[in-house]
């Protein structure tokens, strides 16, 4: 039932949200994978990667004492998913195959480091 | 293009240094909830927090994800709330508490601060009915956080306030003795309080600051202490040199952060309050940045000039680091919240006068500590009265939250959980105060007030 006067002390949200933010200044996103090496692990990343819209710009990638290191940057301009959803898809093939899997908008580097 | 390793180095410091965003903390304005009515005035309140802050935690969340950047806490400031209480009795101000915390549960977040009074020269009939109401109020809430300022440099030291100050604390303690003495926890006691911090239990939103502002705390004490380890041995201008450095980063992030919320929530970038807070975890600890310094314990002499030294850079490092620095900015020393100051109060290496020194050099003052249970309200007016002076005299915030734990003595631990962690009760001067706090009066403000 639409409520037309709002009784006071109780509160609802608005009825129309604002767009959903996550999209407004789509650039580059950093993904970094770190755990125990397997194999099949970069086809899987990038797999969701292109299911998601997600372009590989730059891979580097080293195993030391068995341990897996990967850093991809990706261009997410023609992400077709809001950025928060690959975020966690990345982060649910890490938990599935025992790796760390972080993603990361390019601003928190560049502001870091950059002035 | 973005180097590789500048990309280790931010990763490396979130995974294993506990760099985070504190808090974001949204301070609202509720001068337009007035009303004589408590009833009203409570629900006015309530409506008004949840309308403005509805998306907070939402956005809070999906800036962490965005970024990959822990933020620990989500907390809104409001109005003090004793401008509200003019017409209202005891009875009517803790409905104000209940409207905050109800609204702070509804909404998610962590703390909501402002239950608050401002009367270093004197207080309002709102002040006083506030401040009697701060033991009820802090003992039926579990998210409200209470702050009173009791002096400045400009108007002296309230000893009034300050006598019942130490009256409300011992009450505030007995009330909720069955949960560790936890209401201290959320009741601060301040000298020039700052009007736009972000940091609890003493946030509140200033009567000068807009409508709605974000203010945004940063931390990462264990990114500064594995940076100064890094180094080696090296001369302690050098060690200043990696701080200032260390300090412009974390500030960085919390400038990002800070920018991002306050576009996604539609309201005014305040501040971004340059603070090394430490957590229980470990390697998150301020203390542990004096001893990587070289101290065998913090606590040892040479604690207080280190951590001059430590605030100082902290300041330098990130003030270019921010469009607009306010708040506390410096290094806080909260015994139970910080791992290294929590087992320096255990081995007796850090003490009441100890941490009273360090508080004249860094930003906060008697933070968290747990003292035994029976310690006198006058004695706990003189460690407050101690502590404000030195705030007052140096220009500079200082503030009080002792907490005296209810069937504890010396030597006993207090567990608060989360962020508050865990306190040893540490010893306390018992000499009795209670002649010279019974006096009562203004300390006037010290000369160097006169500036104009």
């Amino acid at each position: 039932m639409r409520r037309t006067v709002r009784q006071r002390g109780t509160w609802f949200p608005p009825e129309k949200p604002g767009p959903p933010p996550g999209k407004a200044r789509p650039m580059k996103a950093v993904v970094s994978v770190i755990g125990k090496d397997t194999v099949g692990i970069i086809a899987k990343v990038s797999a969701e990667c292109a299911r998601c819209g997600v372009n590989i710009l730059d891979i580097s990638q080293t195993v030391l004492q068995d341990y897996f290191t990967m850093i991809m940057i990706t261009d997410i301009d023609g992400i077709t998913v809001p950025f928060p959803d690959f975020v966690d898809a990345m982060a649910r093939i890490g938990n599935a195959n025992n790796l760390k899997i972080l993603t990361m908008h390019e601003d928190i580097f560049n502001t870091m480091h950059k002035i | 293009m973005l180097d590789k390793f500048d990309i280790l180095e931010t990763l490396n410091m979130i995974r294993e240094e506990c760099l985070d965003v504190r808090t974001i903390t949204l301070g609202i304005s509720l001068y337009d909830c007035q009303s004589d009515d408590p009833r009203r005035l409570a629900d006015n309140i309530y409506d008004k927090v949840m309308s403005r802050a509805h998306n907070l935690v939402k956005v809070g969340n999906d800036i962490e994800k965005m970024y990959g950047i822990p933020i620990i806490n989500k907390r809104v400031s409001v109005t003090p709330a004793a401008l509200l209480c003019g017409r209202m009795d005891r009875d009517g101000a803790v409905g104000i508490a209940r409207a905050l915390d109800r609204a702070a549960h509804e909404l998610g977040i962590n703390f909501i601060g402002g239950y608050s009074a401002l009367v270093q020269k004197g207080a309002s009939d709102g002040s006083r009915v506030l401040i009697e109401s701060i033991p009820e109020a802090l003992a039926c809430t579990e998210l409200v956080c209470s702050s009173v300022n009791v002096a400045s440099t400009k108007a002296g030291i309230n000893m009034d306030a300050v006598a019942e100050m130490g009256r409300v604390i011992r009450r505030t303690a007995e009330l909720t003795a069955d949960r560790g003495s936890i209401g201290c926890a959320k009741l601060v006691v301040f000298a020039n309080a700052p009007e736009d911090n972000p940091f609890m239990a003493g946030a509140f939103h200033g009567l000068g600051e807009p409508e709605t502002v974000i203010n945004v705390g940063v931390s990462g004490p264990g990114v500064v202490a594995s940076a100064i380890r890094r180094a080696g041995d090296c001369s302690l201008a050098e060690i200043a040199e990696i701080i200032k450095k260390t300090a412009f980063k974390i500030t960085r992030v919390g400038q990002l952060v800070a920018r991002e919320a306050s576009n996604r929530l539609g309201v005014p970038f305040g501040i971004v309050d340059l603070s090394l807070a430490p957590t229980p975890a470990i390697g998150d600890s301020v203390a542990y940045i004096l001893e990587s310094m070289g101290l065998e314990q913090c606590g040892a002499c040479g604690t207080t000039a280190a951590l001059a030294l430590l605030n100082d850079a902290v300041k330098k490092g990130g003030v270019m680091a921010s469009s607009q620095v306010g708040g506390l900015s410096g290094a806080f020393i909260p015994v139970s919240e910080d791992a290294g100051m929590i087992a320096a109060a255990r081995s007796g290496a850090l003490r009441l006068e100890k941490l009273e020194a360090m508080t004249a050099v860094c930003s906060v003052g008697l933070d968290m500590i747990a003292i035994p249970g029976d310690t006198s309200a006058e004695v706990i007016s003189g460690i407050i009265a101690d502590e404000i002076a030195i705030g007052v005299v140096n220009t500079k915030t200082t503030a009080v939250r002792v907490i005296p734990a209810i069937g504890c003595k010396v030597g006993d631990t207090v567990n608060f959980g989360g962020l508050l962690g865990e306190a040893p009760v540490m010893p306390v001067n018992t000499l009795s105060p209670a002649k010279f706090i019974a006096r009562g009066g203004r300390i006037p403000a010290p000369i160097h007030s006169l500036k104009n």
